[in-house]
């Protein structure tokens, strides 16, 4: 056998394999991508439509998905805007809020007791997503929200009826929770314990609270909190009153239902 | 060493976990849910089998002072590949193992077969070696992972078996099974059983604590 000690061999066997290894991981890097991000599109999609209670097993998601309409809010105004309108966002369908959350030019910082759901940046502009019924009229509205959790941040959706009060769905469709208690954020069952609750007082102050333990039977706006999980029970606590709230999605509700957003 | 036994050894007799206590880590965290396991367990297997595989082609021509870096790339490579193969093809487990498959670069196994096997053995032997190492440490993990979902969750595969009493049913889950460390009970006990049936893997004490000596009464 060869010295393979030498400075000569050493150096060929580190390049050569460096460059074979490089291009089977960029193979296939490039190969899978265009499936990776249809399934990330598709699993995103579904928990749009879960949220907002239209899918059933077996349903074409690409099919339900031309019911939903996906508009761009200003969050300090509460209006709708056009995406030729914001420099730096091409179109709705390609805007990405999250992205948007970590660029610059399209988040602000968030530092303390302006930031509860510890969510550090926010994004100036939301992508909610309509849904109309057959006569046209908002039917449910599924807005994006965050925050931190126990471990992490928590990624989901929740939709209001048309009365932009009732909630019709929640879900995460990202999170780190711990399974089996943090991650009970995904337990079917809990879930259902939102549907129709509702979000505000009369006169439009958050009423939801998630509580640690039982919610009291009947309550109209308290929400069972998961049992073990008392941290992630607070964050989502935290995390549903600011985007319900005046930085959240407030303004924009109040918008819609004067007819002015 | 014939091809069954390389194959089978590594599942009871010389297993990667009970015996050689390697890949203690991942198995603390992904046994939670039987189906992660299951995904985490091909994965890992397919790993181990064909970085053996490679490292043992390479063998002749590894450097000895880089041969480390060498195997850590062959596997990282692997890894990586994998991890790409599951996001386009499984898209659902790979957002639950999440930082798992990638963490399979640091399994003891993985580089522990590598440097002990198959840098001094031939290709065939390698990949069959690898391929029993990754056997045997899917049938530790389902054996954590059985018991871990079923008692913790009332659930195998996501399937209800116990149904919980906070969803109307009889049985009060044991939080503590889903929580990591439930894992090293579940381990001692398996290597306990498996010490008892096999006596060869008794370890000698390193030392011997010397009987207690009572002071002379006065």
């Amino acid at each position: 056998m060869a010295n393979n000690d030498t400075i000569k061999k050493t150096l060929i066997v580190a390049l050569s394999l460096c460059i074979v290894c490089s291009i089977v991981v960029s193979t296939a890097a490039v190969v899978l991508k265009p499936s990776q991000d249809a399934n990330k599109q598709l699993d995103f999609n579904k928990n749009i439509l879960a949220a907002a209670g239209l899918l059933t097993d077996g349903a074409d998601v690409n099919e339900l998905m031309k019911k939903v309409t996906p508009k761009l809010v200003d969050l300090s105004t509460g209006k709708f805007v056009s995406a030729d309108d914001v420099e730096g966002i091409v179109s709705v369908d390609a805007y990405d809020q999250n992205k948007a959350a970590k660029d610059p030019a399209l988040s602000e910082a968030l530092s303390g007791d302006n930031d509860p759901a510890k969510i550090l940046r926010k994004e100036k502009y939301a992508k909610v997503y309509m849904i109309n019924g057959d006569n046209g009229n908002l039917e449910t509205i599924v807005l994006p929200v965050k925050g931190y959790g126990l471990w992490g941040q928590l990624y989901g959706f929740m939709a209001l009826g048309s009365d932009l009060n009732t909630v019709v769905g929640v879900g995460f469709y990202d999170h780190k929770e711990t399974p089996g208690l943090g991650g009970e954020v995904d337990n079917p069952n809990w879930k259902a314990s939102w549907v129709g609750k509702k979000m505000y007082t009369s006169n439009g102050d958050v009423a939801l609270r998630i509580l640690k333990g039982k919610a009291p039977s009947g309550s109209e706006s308290e929400i069972d909190g998961l049992s073990g999980a008392t941290l992630t029970t607070r964050g989502l606590d935290n995390l549903y009153r600011y985007w319900l709230g005046e930085s959240g999605y407030r303004p924009l509700l109040n918008n819609l239902q004067k007819g002015e957003a | 060493m014939k091809a069954k036994e390389l194959l089978f050894t590594p599942i009871i007799q010389n297993n990667p976990i009970a015996l050689q206590i390697l890949g203690i880590c991942s198995a603390l965290a992904v046994t939670g849910s039987l189906k992660v396991t299951l995904v985490m367990c091909v994965a890992l297997t397919t790993v181990t089998a064909f970085s053996n595989l490679f490292v043992s082609l390479v063998r002749n021509h590894i450097p000895n002072n880089i041969r480390i870096i060498v195997q850590m790339t062959i596997i990282a490579s692997l890894v990586i590949v994998v991890d790409q193969v599951l996001k386009a093809v499984a898209y659902d487990v790979s957002k639950q193992l999440s930082v798992f498959v990638g963490l399979i670069i640091t399994n003891c196994i993985v580089m522990g077969r590598a440097e002990a096997f198959a840098m001094k053995n031939g290709a065939g032997a390698s990949f069959l070696d690898g391929l029993g190492n990754g056997l045997g440490y899917s049938a530790l993990l389902i054996a954590i992972a059985i018991p871990r979902e079923l008692f913790g969750a009332g659930k195998l595969l996501g399937f209800e078996i116990l149904p919980l009493a906070t969803e109307g049913g009889w049985y009060v889950s044991n939080g503590l099974l889903l929580l990591p460390p439930s894992s090293f009970f579940i381990i001692g006990l398996i290597i306990w059983g498996i010490r008892a049936y096999d006596k060869a893997q008794v370890e000698e004490p390193d030392f011997k604590i010397s009987p207690n000596t009572k002071p002379a009464e006065a």
